[in-house]
């Protein structure tokens, strides 16, 4: 990942746990545990132990007539209830969801309840979120002993408010949200008990109110809130139990859509400022080349354009409008080197990937238990291989990158849609060369993101922040589709080597040696029980940035794994469902997932000649989901997606709507890439430039409908927004083996469908 | 040069050069942002708006094409009191939307599909609907538009 692009999470010595050979491995997950912990900022404070903390979120969100209980949540005398969420929309709904969580534990009238965006301020760092991340860097046992207020120090110190990880409920949610409904409602509880001289145990809450039944007597929240906001919160209040939940569980309308259906919403693109000036830019082609030279005056000679900046590897023309910008940019001949990477193409890093693979070198990063080797060597052992191959992956975020820059009075105001606020001001600080309390980042919504919008790898934050400096006006800077398709950070190109052992119709050993830029190991679950198995990752580094793309690198490794089983099962003449199955754990989630999903899909009924049906099984981000794809195949042998099932087990569903929504585009969205996306090289430079030759599945040959089904297993909250994805691609190429025979083994399959 | 013509039903005038999209002259020019930018090359629909009822990809029609045309967009699709096109109430009731940002090409495309067939059939769907939903809600999108046209519901929600 060029290779980890995030800072380093800097834990104090005296809550490092006992070192651990595997460290690198272990910073490698946190970044693809949501691409996340170490990127961005924020929070959410738990508790405000830390008054100056306490009096900035005050200062920022709280006004006359409210009543401030945490960083992100008040309650005005009106009775409304507001929620300040550090996580972003991109579309994943969580919003709603967490407001779903918070209302819940309060007992709070939904209908009063609003939703807000958490101000990009350090004083709204996410401490849930560091709660949450946090036993995945130092052990459940370690982080279960840290104060809030060492952990909101450490937090702060990140800083942490980054929507990814399908973080939001599972951490968000589970640690903040709850706990503070829950401690607030208690102390809304004990004000009423003080002011209605009663017991606090004869009271009750609802609808936003504190109701002494015996007397017939209630208080509004409203009228609570000033007195119940000096009361002290409980760090470990009752939580309600499943069967009390009123509104977690349930399918509730999400809050953001009307604004979505009438064109209201505003986007970081449509963000407009009086006298407002527009950019476009176009970068080198080649990832890692320098702008050697441009002359200015075609540019300038275009109508409406005022001026072009000269980035160290790009150009930038403002003009009056975008169009006109553009007619300027197109009219420019900017020359770049090819940083010295013309020898660069996607053949040479497969070819580069093999070769390292089969060298027999020290791997820098592996997992796995067991002699494999022996198993592998074993007398009558079946020894099955096959290779794998997956291209970049470009994240074709329906809105392309746009970000506003005013520099006036010594301060730059930036307004955008990134999944970071935080580390937006940090680093636009940076390349401004201002201090971070002179940058004030406002955060907008987003059209889509799946990975590309963490600040670390954003350049248009860079960009603007130089451009800003250099013009008096407020400029926004819009890139092309052309540029967000060519300077991408994608997931990466990977290449992969399986092999294993089969004795009696059981696998007895496994190895999965895999080439790319960074490790998995201990990011993806190997979920299988096998005797001896081997997971080897060595790194590769092209001259592209990889960034963490949907699901990161469970999408490969989902791919690898689970194609790799319907071979296996081949080879051992066995059908595939029933071939995972006994080799997962007896009574485990798994088991439950698999079942259903087969069940659900009528796994053993007979189809007609032509017509297949592929499983696959993916755990990912806390969640197991497992996939069946129904396929045809059309007269050139390409195949057309009839049928789509999803069973998922993410311990509990919050908003079991938006929930089915996340799944059904993490399916489809794998489906697309596995299908025609394919990022290419040649001299160094992205092959591609738009839709045109970057195919995004369309409606016609999406699946009609996904038929996705909840186990509601109670087991540790799971993520949504990703987990969908992965088992998708080796489903549908199990599929078309089951159709035709035909097994694929590189993506994408279009072409290699073709008869 | 003045181009002179009519957005939901409004006289508009717009400064603009004649190769300028409509897209660019609706969103820079006139302040309208509903429509949105996803390519520039009319291969994504994101920019949909209706030319004198018909559809069509504002990213690539010159703005001098719609001089005295009508023009209709995301903005004009509600009633003068405010209540929502048939096609957008199915959308909320769908719970199409997830980033959003399509959804407006979506619903323009829904609309001039509706105005054009009456009832869609799952074929007149397919063929109709090929703007580009990178979240994937295209099963959600096929539910409203059926459920739109009084269909039945297949809402395959849980």
């Amino acid at each position: 990942m060029a290779d980890n692009p995030t800072p380093d999470l800097d834990i104090p010595e005296a809550i490092q746990p006992e070192a651990k050979p595997r460290k690198k491995g272990v910073k490698r997950r946190i970044f693809l545990a949501g691409s996340a912990l170490l990127v961005g900022g924020g929070i959410f404070g738990v508790w405000w132990t830390d008054s100056s903390v306490k009096a900035k979120a005050k200062a920022l969100t709280v006004g006359p007539g409210e009543h401030g209980f945490q960083t992100w949540m008040k309650i005005a005398e009106d009775d409304t209830v507001t929620l300040f969420s550090p996580h972003i929309d991109f579309g994943q709904g969580s919003h709603t969801a967490l407001g779903q969580m918070l209302a819940d534990e309060l007992d709070a009238d939904w209908t009063r309840l609003k939703i807000e965006q958490a101000p990009a301020d350090l004083s709204f760092a996410n401490i849930a979120l560091g709660k949450g991340f946090l036993p995945e860097i130092v052990g459940e046992a370690v982080a279960g002993l840290l104060p809030d207020a060492i952990i909101g120090m450490l937090v702060r110190s990140m800083p942490l408010m980054i929507t990814g990880g399908s973080s939001a409920i599972r951490f968000t949610g589970e640690v903040g949200m709850r706990k503070t409904g829950a401690a607030v409602r208690a102390a809304l509880i004990a004000e009423a008990a003080d002011r209605l001289g009663v017991p606090a145990d004869e009271l009750t809450t609802a609808d936003s109110k504190v109701t002494h039944a015996k007397s017939g007597r209630s208080l509004r929240y409203g009228e609570l809130a000033a007195g119940a906001a000096t009361r002290s919160l409980s760090s470990d209040p009752v939580l309600k139990t499943r069967d009390q939940w009123k509104l977690i569980g349930q399918p509730v309308p999400r809050r953001d859509i009307p604004a979505k259906v009438d064109g209201s919403a505003v986007y970081g693109i449509d963000f407009t400022l009086p006298d407002m000036r527009v950019a476009t830019i176009a970068s080198a082609p080649v990832r890692g080349g320098k702008l050697e030279s441009v002359d200015e005056a075609p540019a300038l000679a275009v109508k409406g354009v005022e001026k072009v900046v000269k980035l160290d590897d790009a150009v930038i023309v403002v003009a009056k409008g975008y169009w006109q910008a553009q007619k300027g940019l197109a009219a420019l001949s900017p020359k770049f080197t090819d940083g010295g990477h013309a020898a660069v193409s996607t053949s040479a890093i497969y070819a580069a990937q093999e070769k390292l693979r089969k060298a027999g070198g020290e791997p820098d990063n592996q997992g796995g238990d067991g002699d494999v080797d022996a198993a592998f060597g074993a007398a009558d052992a079946k020894v099955i291989e096959a290779d794998y191959r997956v291209p970049f992956l470009h994240h074709a975020m329906m809105e392309p990158f746009a970000l506003t820059g005013h520099f006036k009075d010594g301060t730059l105001h930036l307004w955008g849609g990134l999944q970071d606020p935080l580390s937006t001001r940090t680093k636009a600080a940076k390349a401004a060369g201002l201090d971070v309390d002179k940058v004030v980042f406002n955060p907008m919504i987003m059209g889509g993101g799946f990975g590309r919008r963490f600040p670390d790898l954003v350049e248009i934050i860079d960009q603007v922040a130089v451009l800003a400096k250099q013009v008096p006006y407020p400029v926004k800077l819009i890139w092309s589709r052309e540029q967000d398709v060519r300077t991408g950070t994608y997931r990466p190109q990977s290449s992969a080597g399986l092999k294993a052992s089969l004795k009696d119709g059981a696998i007895t050993g496994w190895r999965s040696d895999y080439v790319q830029s960074g490790n998995a190991e201990g990011e993806v679950p190997f979920i299988y029980n096998i005797p001896a198995t081997s997971r080897r990752h060595f790194a590769y580094q092209s001259n592209q940035i990889d960034g963490p793309w949907r699901s990161v690198n469970a999408t490969q490794m989902g791919f690898y794994t689970e194609s790799f089983m319907d071979e296996l099962a081949a080879a051992a003449g066995e059908e595939p469902y029933r071939f995972r199955r006994k080799h997962l754990a007896p009574g485990s989630r798994h088991i439950a997932v698999l079942d259903e999903v087969a069940k659900r899909s009528n796994w053993d009924s007979p189809l007609p000649d032509g017509v297949g049906r592929g499983i696959a099984i993916v755990e990912s981000f806390g969640t197991i989901v497992a996939e069946v794809i129904e396929v045809s195949l059309k007269d050139d042998g390409t195949p057309r997606i009839l049928k789509a099932f999803a069973v998922v087990d993410c311990g509990t569903t919050v908003n079991p709507l938006n929930a089915e929504a996340q799944i059904m585009g993490g399916l489809i969205m794998g489906l697309s890439s596995a299908m025609g996306e394919q990022i290419t090289l040649d001299k160094g430079a992205v092959m591609q430039s738009n839709f045109s030759d970057y195919p995004i599945l369309k409606l016609a040959d999406a699946p009609p409908q996904v038929d996705v089904h909840f186990i509601e297993s109670g087991a540790k909250t799971g993520g949504i927004g990703e987990p969908g994805l992965p088992p998708a691609s080796p489903a549908l190429a199990n599929a078309i083996a089951a159709a035709s025979g035909k097994r694929i083994r590189n993506l994408p399959l279009v072409d290699q469908a073709k008869a | 040069m003045a181009i002179a013509f009519s957005v939901n039903g409004k006289p508009v005038s717009v400064e603009a050069d004649a190769d300028t999209p409509l897209l660019w002259a609706l969103r820079d020019d006139l302040g309208m942002t509903g429509t949105k930018f996803g390519c520039g090359i009319a291969a994504c629909g994101a920019c949909s708006v209706h030319i004198d009822g018909a559809i069509a990809r504002s990213c690539s029609v010159p703005v001098s094409d719609v001089a005295g045309k009508s023009v209709t967009t995301i903005e004009g699709l509600k009633a003068a009191d405010g209540t929502l096109h048939r096609v957008q109430q199915a959308w909320i009731d769908a719970q199409v939307p997830q980033c959003g940002y399509c959804q407006s090409g979506q619903i323009m495309a829904a609309v001039a599909l509706i105005e054009q067939v009456g009832s869609p059939s799952d074929a007149q769907i397919d063929e109709a609907m090929t703007n580009i939903c990178r979240c994937g809600t295209y099963p959600r999108i096929r539910t409203a538009i059926l459920a739109a046209t009084g269909a039945a519901a297949q809402t395959g929600e849980a």
